[in-house]
């Protein structure tokens, strides 16, 4: 008897789904004033400290966008660092009504939801994901507003050149440290093929992959003193930082410069707590927030309130990247005046935003939708806040080199 | 006999035109059912079927993603023949295991932990292999929604008929093989290795048997994954959890048992995404949460119904499925 | 490559593998006599860490001091499960007792994930920075007190196997099971004592492993799997097993990532687990029970 009736409760669902379906394009049809944009992030997970690092960005924003004239809503979805979820979440987002995705830090993740936009002509604007094939892969319903992996290491490379001469400080060789995950290899391959080209004034003497869960990386350092490089470059996340660093001091290992070509991890908030003052001097070439712009000033007063606890020097790279991703969607739908895909997306592909955050020409897209005007800045970490040092037209300080010894720092 | 196959009928048939009752998001949900049933079943047949606990199945899932999505990438080989590949690379890994641990006695305990070493090997290896694209992972191209069917390209809808396909045929195959001799040798190995030996059964035989439909099995399993999400990270495929994800299905459904798998897909993955949205309905942010709770499950059921949900709701509807 | 940068990373490898070593001691006391592999002795570490940390955080106790508390309190917990919930598992099939542990793994690492976060935890003690320099070869301070520790620690429960009245109860449960219900022991409150001195073992493995690495919950199932490298490549069940494993995986894992790459250190332990399942399934130090 049981099955007989949940047989007809599946019809009678089944008819009404089919009345929904048709009832569809009319919902879609209707001209909405807001748009509504699915923000999609991995605020637990692998990558829960970013994740949560560009959330508070996404806090931030509508505040922001509201003083540009801009009309949207956001919803915030946690995809637990996960392709599955993050796919499914791609889905249910569109499904009640997502006109637009912003998202989601990982490479890995954007493609997961990149696939989804693709089919169901959704502009998927992207914050941060570094893999080239994003953006080589043909799909046509996504713009990245972040550089790839390539840029990062171009950008990285030329700025050592530059501060190396600015501050006089030479360097004579010197080692690659390098985690061995998607991120870290991805710069890996970056590295092997650029520095051949960059014509840097030192050679890379070794390159070490470690593993990005191992316990410790004592050996690794030990390596490395036995070189002893001028120069230390790495490619790491908060957790690996701080082991290595500790490494360095433990076994008083003093290097001219710790400098990172492009990478999350020297300026994680948990970096600066679990190191102090061990965590000044080192310097990450990355596109950052231009100090000077008012978009970045409006973004900093709006961060503030939207969260109290946290510093917005730390996370300005992280929200600085998801407000302007947010902004490239807001000002499509300005221009576009609908929320229909293809004519949305159109209109994303031929942004152009002069007034933003982060440091670099204005915000536009070549034909595979990538941006390839974000600058790169030399950042120093000075009394456990990161600072711009260089170039000097958006520099809020001077570089410091080389490196304090770690003995007396207080 | 008439009353589990009418139910089985009607199941199907509800199955094939549900999609017409589903939003996409719906769809893609039931989709993760399908194969986390599908590979759950392929697990079965060596836990629940042979009695060989693997906790590194990942290898064969990631194995089967890996080769298929390199032969597409770098030749442009259909995943209908790189399945063939799959296949062949994953059986052949199972029996070099196989081999090494029946020939030297690797049981129990041993066993288990053989299967964790070569998952933990491979996901190290793939990271260091540059064909595949190391730690960077391996991409495919992009899929609209005009998929080519033969490429297994397309959305949700379609892998949702690829899936339950799988599911549905999965559970055919467990079903006949269970009623074969092969079935009932295992049957005999899993409840008493020893006096199967004595009454002349090849014991090491069976188990490598099934050992290699399960590999096989799972291969499948990881080139319809590769397919479905267009990107492989070795990383993530060939992850410890992964392997525990696999076995939680069969396990909370019925481990030997063959609705268990499904059933336990059916339960955990809405369960999953019902937990996600009363997280977010709530306003909380705890990750982590959601496997507090699965982990208390797992605990919960092994203790109070070691077989799984499956074999007492069975006796509640009265349906009698061959007595393992 | 010079000879003092092989010597260092060798010491290196050992001091850290004798603390790994006591870790899987527990892990191997566990099996030894109860026959219950514990799927969940990474994360008992990871837990252990944590109570250092939390110790020297509010109280400002050393984690060398921690330790005896640590040990102590997971002393109790584990007598405690096994009365409670292990005891139903002992004569239950190997997969059951996986799958009930492998639940308690799933449920400890995402419970300290929501109290603890993701971030990365750590201990700093006035020494944390210190070193020696023999000759050319410089050794970390931290890490010969923790392996000196590991050792005593060692040390005190080979004592407790051998000279005390328990510990030679419990020796005998581990042999002849049944001749031991004969004589009349209680095996159930000897197997609990066990579970308990196999638990106070990893417990006072993760205070000393604060000292020289960082804690995060993510940490766990990698421990969880090193210790089952250890104590397979030792011998399961074998106490001089463990440690020698211990030393064993250090120095090996130390050495590879000089030699090969430190990203696959890791494969190297597992290459040698292969290799001993294959040709000395008992382990380096174990017997054959078969």
């Amino acid at each position: 008897m049981s099955q007989t009736s949940r047989f007809s409760l599946d019809r009678r669902s089944l008819l009404g789904g089919a009345a929904s379906l048709l009832a569809a394009p009319a919902l879609v049809r209707a001209q909405a004033k807001v748009l509504k944009i699915a923000v999609l992030l991995p605020r637990s997970g692998l990558y829960a400290q970013a994740g949560q690092s560009c959330h508070r960005g996404a806090l931030a924003a509508p505040k922001v966008l509201a003083d540009l004239g801009y009309a949207v809503e956001l919803v915030h979805v946690d995809i637990e660092s996960n392709a599955d979820t993050a796919r499914t979440a791609a889905e249910k987002a569109i499904t009640e009504g997502a006109n637009c995705i912003v998202g989601a830090f990982d490479s890995g993740l954007t493609l997961a939801i990149a696939q989804v936009c693709e089919q169901r002509q959704v502009p998927l604007v992207i914050n941060i994901a570094a893999a080239p094939q994003i953006t080589e892969q043909g799909y046509k319903y996504l713009v990245r507003n972040f550089q790839t992996g390539g840029q990062l290491v171009t950008n990285g490379l030329r700025l050592i050149k530059e501060i190396s001469a600015a501050t006089k400080v030479e360097f004579k060789s010197a080692v690659f440290v390098h985690a061995n995950d998607t991120f870290g290899t991805a710069q890996r391959g970056a590295m092997d093929a650029i520095f051949p080209k960059a014509d840097m004034p030192f050679p890379i003497v070794e390159s070490i992959s470690y593993d990005p869960r191992a316990q410790d990386l004592s050996v690794e350092v030990t390596k490395m003193r036995g070189i002893n490089p001028d120069l230390v470059m790495v490619v790491t996340r908060a957790g690996d930082a701080i082991k290595l660093v500790r490494d360095m001091v433990r076994q008083r290992f003093e290097p001219k410069a710790i400098i990172s070509p492009g990478s999350p991890g020297l300026y994680d908030e948990e970096f600066y707590q679990a190191l102090g003052p061990l965590s000044d001097g080192m310097m990450f070439n990355l596109p950052w927030a231009n100090p000077k712009s008012p978009v970045t000033q409006a973004l900093e007063a709006s961060f503030k309130v939207a969260n109290p606890n946290n510093r917005f020097a730390v996370d300005s790279f992280n929200a600085g990247f998801t407000l302007e991703a947010l902004m490239v969607a807001a000002d499509a739908f300005k221009r576009a005046g609908t929320t229909d895909g293809p004519t949305l997306m159109e209109a994303v592909r031929k942004t152009k935003i002069e007034q933003h955050v982060m440091i670099g020409g204005p915000i536009a897209f070549d034909a595979k939708g990538q941006n390839t005007a974000i600058g790169t800045a030399v950042v120093q970490n000075q009394n456990q806040t990161p600072v711009v040092v260089y170039p000097a037209d958006v520099a809020a300080g001077t570089p410091a080199l080389p490196l304090a010894s770690w003995q007396g720092r207080k | 006999m008439r009353r589990e196959h009418l139910l089985l009928g009607l199941l199907a048939a509800a199955l094939l035109a549900l999609p017409l009752a589903l939003d996409r998001y719906q769809t893609s949900v039931l989709v993760l059912v399908f194969l986390s049933a599908y590979v759950g079943q392929a697990w079965n047949v060596m836990m629940g079927f042979a009695g060989l606990l693997s906790l590194g199945h990942a290898l064969y899932v990631g194995l089967g993603a890996y080769v298929s999505a390199a032969l597409f990438v770098h030749f442009g080989v259909s995943p209908l023949i790189g399945l063939l590949a799959a296949v062949a690379v994953c059986v052949g890994v199972a029996m070099a295991i196989g081999a090494l641990s029946f020939q030297f006695r690797i049981e129990g305990v041993y066993f288990a932990l053989l299967t964790i070493a070569f998952a933990e090997v491979a996901r190290i290896g793939f990271d260091h292999l540059k064909w595949t694209g190391g730690a960077g992972g391996l991409f495919l191209p992009v899929a609209g929604s005009d998929g080519q069917w033969w490429n297994l390209r397309g959305g949700p809808l379609f892998f949702y008929y690829v899936a339950l396909a799988m599911a549905a045929a999965a559970f055919a195959l467990c079903a006949a093989l269970r009623r074969s001799k092969l079935g009932y040798q295992w049957l005999a190995v899993r409840e008493d290795a020893e006096a199967a030996r004595a009454v002349g059964i090849d014991v090491t035989r069976a188990r490598m048997s099934a050992v290699v439909v399960s590999a096989a099995m799972s291969a499948l399993g990881g080139v319809v994954h590769v397919f479905y999400y267009n990107n492989v990270f070795s990383a993530q495929i060939f992850d410890m959890t992964r392997s525990i994800d696999i076995m939680l299905a069969p396990i909370i459904g019925g481990i030997g048992t063959l609705f268990g798998p499904i059933l336990g897909a059916f339960i955990l993955v809405p369960l999953g995404e019902g937990l996600i949205f009363a997280t977010q309905a709530l306003g909380v942010n705890a990750p982590g949460a959601k496997a507090v709770f699965f982990g208390l499950a797992l605990m919960i059921i092994i203790f109070l119904a070691p077989n799984g949900i499956w074999p007492s709701l069975r006796k509640r509807l009265g349906i009698g499925e061959a007595k393992p | 490559m010079t000879l003092s940068l092989v010597l260092e990373v060798l010491i290196q490898g050992m001091l850290t593998g004798l603390v790994y070593g006591l870790m899987a001691l527990g892990l191997s006391v566990i099996f030894g006599v109860v026959r219950v592999v514990n799927f969940a002795h990474g994360e008992f570490a990871v837990v252990g860490m944590y109570a250092a940390f939390l110790l020297f955080a509010a109280l400002k106790i050393d984690p060398f001091v921690a330790m005896g508390l640590v040990a102590a309190a997971f002393f109790v917990v584990g007598y405690f499960l096994q009365r409670v919930v292990v005891t139903h598992f002992i004569r239950r099939p190997d997969h059951e007792q996986f799958i009930l542990l492998v639940g308690l793994a799933i449920v400890m690492v995402n419970g300290m994930l929501m109290i603890f976060g993701p971030d990365a935890r750590h201990v700093e003690l006035s020494y944390s920075y210190d070193s020696w320099m023999l000759g050319p070869v410089l050794i970390d301070k931290v890490r010969v007190f923790a392996a000196l520790a590991a050792l005593g620690v060692a040390g005190a429960l080979f004592a407790f196997f051998r000279y005390t009245q328990t510990g030679l109860a419990i020796r005998a449960c581990a042999d002849n099971l049944t001749g031991a219900g004969v004589v009349g022991l209680d095996v159930d409150r000897l197997y609990a004592l066990t579970f308990g001195v196999g638990l106070a073992c990893v417990g006072a493995a993760g205070a000393l492993l604060i000292c020289v690495s960082d804690v995060t919950p993510m940490l766990a199932p990698s421990f969880t799997l090193l210790a089952f490298t250890i104590v397979i490549i030792g011998g399961l069940g074998s106490m001089g097993g463990a440690l020698l494993g211990g030393l064993v995986i250090g120095v090996a894992e130390a050495l590879a990532s000089l030699v090969i790459a430190p990203s696959m250190k890791s494969m190297v332990s597992f290459a040698l687990l292969v290799v001993i399942l294959a040709f000395r399934p008992q382990g380096l130090m174990g017997k054959r029970a078969a």
